[in-house]
């Protein structure tokens, strides 16, 4: 499978005989980066956000994913993290800092209410923020705990380790090379 | 005390004042819109009712006039608290009392946002919940909990959130509590 074969690409290392040298696939080497520094843009909106400090503290140290840069500007985050209520006021706001963000992102919808409209469903709730944004991890809880987010974030890192960055980002380049 | 505030205010405001009720130590006065907004003058100038609690509306769908104002006044020293009502027709509008009490701007804004009636007077009156253009007033009695769609291209758009037979959509199994979630010491 594809997932693996770029895993145990990456694994083949041995200090004695390579030295400093790792030999491994563009992409293996591309996703490791992306996923141990992705900075999160936190759309805190409601109570979520609460437990999105909580994990960004000392207890639940997101910091030991390299997490920790809580960038507030959408220009310099890899993955937007929408905890809370999604109401429509604040839905077009949110839409417009995800498009800011520049690519690779990814979009984490974090507790039930960024989920599904949670217990809201009502006139002035967006239900999902998926109805505006693509999603790649869903987080359910309200609000999740710490390590529920914490978990979320390593599935994230697992979608990551899958992706083939190489042809993605450069897929004119193979088109013309092929 | 409240008490004899009504009895002053019935002796000053003669028929005008519409009614009172008194439960459990509440004092609530009903009269005409005509006289609203001198009656809350009088309370706040010479009553000393110097604090608004809360401005809120009501909508009685099918009767005439159709919505209530609801004004809920106190003192700062919480000696005696007093609610005043009025009756507004659904094409009547109410006097601001933002130069009594400043609490009453949001208020006031928040009475338009979700049920309509109009107030003369306010300074900024604008949507305070609801963005501004949003076509319908969701606190009508005739307004669905699941909303309207519409949409407002750049601003703000709204869908209808799924109900089905809600507004809580997950099923509770039986009525009866003590059934539905026994506790321990009730299991033999």
């Amino acid at each position: 499978m594809e997932t693996t074969d770029l895993l145990e690409t990456h694994a083949a290392y041995d200090s004695k005989i390579e030295g400093n040298i790792i030999f491994t696939r563009v992409d293996a080497a591309m996703n490791w980066m992306r996923k141990n520094s992705l900075w999160p843009m936190p759309m805190g909106l409601a109570c979520c956000a609460i437990e999105l400090m909580a994990t960004a503290s000392s207890r639940f140290d997101i910091s030991r994913f390299g997490m920790e840069v809580m960038r507030f500007s959408p220009r310099q985050s890899d993955v937007m993290i929408v905890a809370g209520t999604v109401t429509y006021k604040m839905a077009l706001a949110v839409k417009r800092v995800w498009d800011q963000m520049p690519e690779p992102k990814w979009c984490i919808a974090m507790g039930a209410c960024a989920s599904s409209g949670g217990m809201y469903r009502s006139y002035a709730v967006l239900q999902g923020i998926d109805k505006l944004i693509p999603v790649d991890v869903y987080i359910s809880g309200c609000p999740p705990r710490p390590e529920a987010l914490i978990e979320g974030l390593m599935k994230l890192q697992r979608k990551i380790e899958g992706t083939h960055a190489m042809q993605e980002q450069k897929k004119e380049f193979f088109e013309d090379m092929a | 005390m409240s008490a004899t505030d009504i009895s002053t205010l019935k002796g000053v405001f003669a028929t005008r004042v519409l009614g009172s009720v008194e439960f459990r130590g509440e004092h609530t006065i009903t009269v005409e819109l005509s006289a609203l907004r001198e009656v809350l003058e009088y309370c706040k100038n010479s009553l000393g009712y110097d604090f608004l609690l809360d401005i809120s509306s009501l909508d009685h769908f099918g009767d005439h006039p159709r919505f209530e104002m609801v004004y809920e006044l106190a003192t700062v020293d919480d000696s005696k608290h007093l609610r005043v009502k009025a009756a507004v027709g659904e094409e009547q509008s109410v006097a601001s009392v933002v130069d009594l009490w400043l609490a009453a701007d949001w208020h006031e804004r928040e009475v338009y946002d979700m049920m309509g009636i109009t107030i003369d007077g306010h300074p900024n009156m604008k949507r305070i919940l609801m963005w501004e253009g949003y076509p319908f007033f969701p606190l009508r009695k005739d307004f669905p909990l699941a909303g309207r769609p519409s949409d407002m291209p750049d601003v703000a758009f709204s869908g209808v959130a799924p109900l089905e037979g809600g507004p809580f959509v997950t099923s509770c199994g039986t009525d009866d509590v003590v059934k539905r979630e026994p506790r321990a010491q009730d299991q033999h």
